[in-house]
């Protein structure tokens, strides 16, 4: 109602030409935003020379496919794609199944020392990465865990982000009645958390999915540390080595490859931007 | 509003199964554990032995050797040290400044009763976000190339071009753009989910007081807009600090040109000390340093926006 008459109300005070500022600045940002995606798409589908056209080259061509067999040719690409879906789908499984229960155990249990316990989960948000990656890699190496998915998975299985974000939905999505009538019921602790309280807040539980699946799927750093074999690189340490002057850049095949590294995200984002949204922005609006 | 299930002997007495408070307990603790038993062996642990680790000589397989402070001698007489510290601290001012203020704008923009299409714009400058960096950072090394796009821009309005992947402003400019096309969109939606979640009332009653839409501006947007700009500035901040992959790959192209002085950051130099050149030490030295930078910046930045809050006249919301 209120933007309602805000509409009728603004044009007014900004004339024709204040309108005509406003929306070519939002569309500027807007064009400015999605340029990129399709800029990949454009050298990714010309011959190696498009890149550096004078004037640039703004038409999609049908180099595509000759493009790709050269990335196939220096990478193991697909293999690389596998890698990353594995690593990404072990860790978002289990970051979604551990940080579900701990939340549902802050949002929904009463004990001594919840708070406290809560407080520090918040804390670790804060802690630079970088601050433990030494003395974690030696652990890696103690454990002959480096140059393996173990190295990545393991670490991430739960993370304070997660558990933050199941309690603040459990908190309100699930009626602590619900939890009660059931173990009136005589029901497990369990069972109790899997047949009342998982049905009920199964958005939450895609949305962190999602989030996740994509964090780990775009993380770099750390994979760069403990991958040491090409046959398992990530998709992203994959993309990072086709980046070589060794025999001159080749963007037809860069880009080619890194349009098809980043379709996937795209497609699950825009199937599900209003979650992956809310999703990420949550932790400010929330705190 | 849902309560958590209540314990204290008042409520005990009405519960049935208030005999299972210890299970209940010890339920709770279990649900809970995974997180703090990683946390300890992959957290924890690890940056305890950061700090212990920066007063040896260590190359991650011989013995350990104490030598006190030297670590931070040597790192703090290191040149390149003190170039990848001020490289972070310059490409951190020149990506996160423009880049909160845009996105201030942006918001505002969005927010307007006169904006439609909203949900649109919102999925739009949020796509950014979801791509790799070493995506992102691959795709602007095109633009950015000598005879990229960006320069061909510059020639059109009369600048000349610039060495983007090799010159000292160059690079910065090249990677604050990045890091700046990643994240606004990002704390744009971030303010506007701020301002959405102011009032409306507020400035009908500002106007009704005759508050002209500056006045509404510096007193009723901003202030209560306080919280979200000290969190978006904050996260910016630290991120800023942390800078790794996009100079990395854009500088990487040759193997070790990732240490180039241009762009080396601070997490570079740590990363090249401990998995190049095998001094644990003084990378943990370095970790050490960053980890008290990023505190110090993060206080400062808490004042900062304290100040800036009582100049516009707003309290606490």
């Amino acid at each position: 109602m209120s933007t309602l008459r805000m509409f009728r109300k603004k044009p007014d005070d900004l004339g024709f030409f204040g309108k005509l500022g406003f929306y070519l600045l939002l569309i500027l940002g807007a064009l400015v935003s999605i340029f990129p995606f399709y800029w990949m798409f454009v050298v990714g589908t010309n011959d190696k020379g498009a890149v550096f056209h004078v004037p640039p080259l703004l038409t999609i061509g049908d180099q595509f496919f000759e493009n790709f067999k050269r990335v196939l040719d220096k990478s193991d690409f697909f293999q690389a794609l596998g890698n990353s879906l594995f690593v990404s789908s072990m860790v978002t499984v289990s970051v979604v199944f551990f940080c579900t229960l701990a939340g549902y155990a802050f949002a929904k249990y009463e004990f001594p020392g919840k708070n406290v316990l809560f407080v520090f989960v918040i804390a670790t948000l804060i802690v630079p990465q970088q601050l433990g990656v030494l003395p974690t890699y030696v652990i890696m190496a103690k454990l002959h865990w480096i140059d393996s998915f173990k190295a990545l998975i393991v670490p991430a299985m739960v993370n304070a982000f997660g558990i933050f974000w199941m309690r603040q939905y459990i908190s309100s999505a699930v009626p602590t009645e619900l939890i009660e009538a059931g173990r009136i019921d005589g029901g497990g602790h369990f069972r109790i958390f899997w047949r009342i309280a998982v049905p009920v807040i199964t958005p939450a539980m895609a949305t962190l999915g999602i989030l996740n699946f994509m964090t780990v799927w775009n993380d770099f750093f750390w994979p760069l540390v403990v991958l040491k074999n090409k046959e398992h690189f990530t998709i992203q340490i994959a993309l990072q080595q086709l980046f070589t002057t060794r025999d001159g850049l080749d963007y037809g095949m860069i880009m080619s490859a890194t349009f098809t590294a980043t379709l996937p995200l795209l497609v699950v984002f825009l199937l599900f931007s209003r979650w992956v949204i809310a999703g990420l922005t949550s932790g400010a609006i929330k705190s | 509003m849902a309560e958590p299930v209540i314990t204290s002997p008042h409520a005990e007495s009405k519960r049935p199964f208030f005999t299972e408070q210890r299970r209940s307990r010890i339920t709770a603790y279990t649900f809970i554990s995974p997180f703090f038993i990683l946390f300890s062996i992959f957290g924890l642990y690890p940056i305890f032995f950061t700090f212990y680790l920066s007063f040896f000589k260590w190359d991650a397989l011989g013995p350990m050797k104490y030598v006190g402070f030297k670590n931070f001698e040597l790192i703090t007489t290191d040149p390149t040290f003190w170039i990848s510290f001020s490289n972070t601290l310059i490409m951190g001012l020149m990506g996160t400044v423009p880049q909160v203020m845009l996105a201030l704008l942006l918001a505002v923009l969005l927010h307007s009763g006169m904006t439609r299409f909203k949900k649109t714009f919102r999925i739009l400058y949020f796509m950014p976000n979801i791509t790799s960096i070493v995506a992102v950072t691959l795709v602007f090394s095109t633009l950015f190339g000598n005879n990229g796009m960006i320069n061909w821009l510059l020639n059109g309005i009369g600048v000349e071009s610039m060495a983007f992947n090799s010159g000292w402003w160059g690079v910065k400019i090249a990677i604050s753009t990045m890091v700046m096309w990643r994240w606004t969109g990002y704390n744009a939606i971030l303010f506007l989910s701020g301002l959405q979640s102011i009032p409306m009332d507020l400035y009908e009653s500002a106007k009704i007081d005759g508050a002209n839409r500056r006045q509404q501006l510096f007193f009723i947007t901003l202030p209560l807009l306080k919280p979200f700009i000290i969190f978006v500035s904050l996260q910016s901040t630290i991120g800023a600090l942390q800078l790794f992959t996009e100079p990395y790959v854009f500088l990487g192209q040759s193997g070790t040109g990732s240490t180039r002085q241009e762009g080396i950051t601070m997490v570079t130099y740590l990363y090249s000390e401990a998995f190049r050149n095998g001094f644990f030490g003084t990378a943990a030295a370095t970790a050490v340093l960053l980890f008290l930078v990023t505190i110090l910046f993060s206080v400062l930045n808490m004042l900062i926006s304290r100040g800036g809050g009582r100049q516009t006249g707003g309290k606490k919301a």
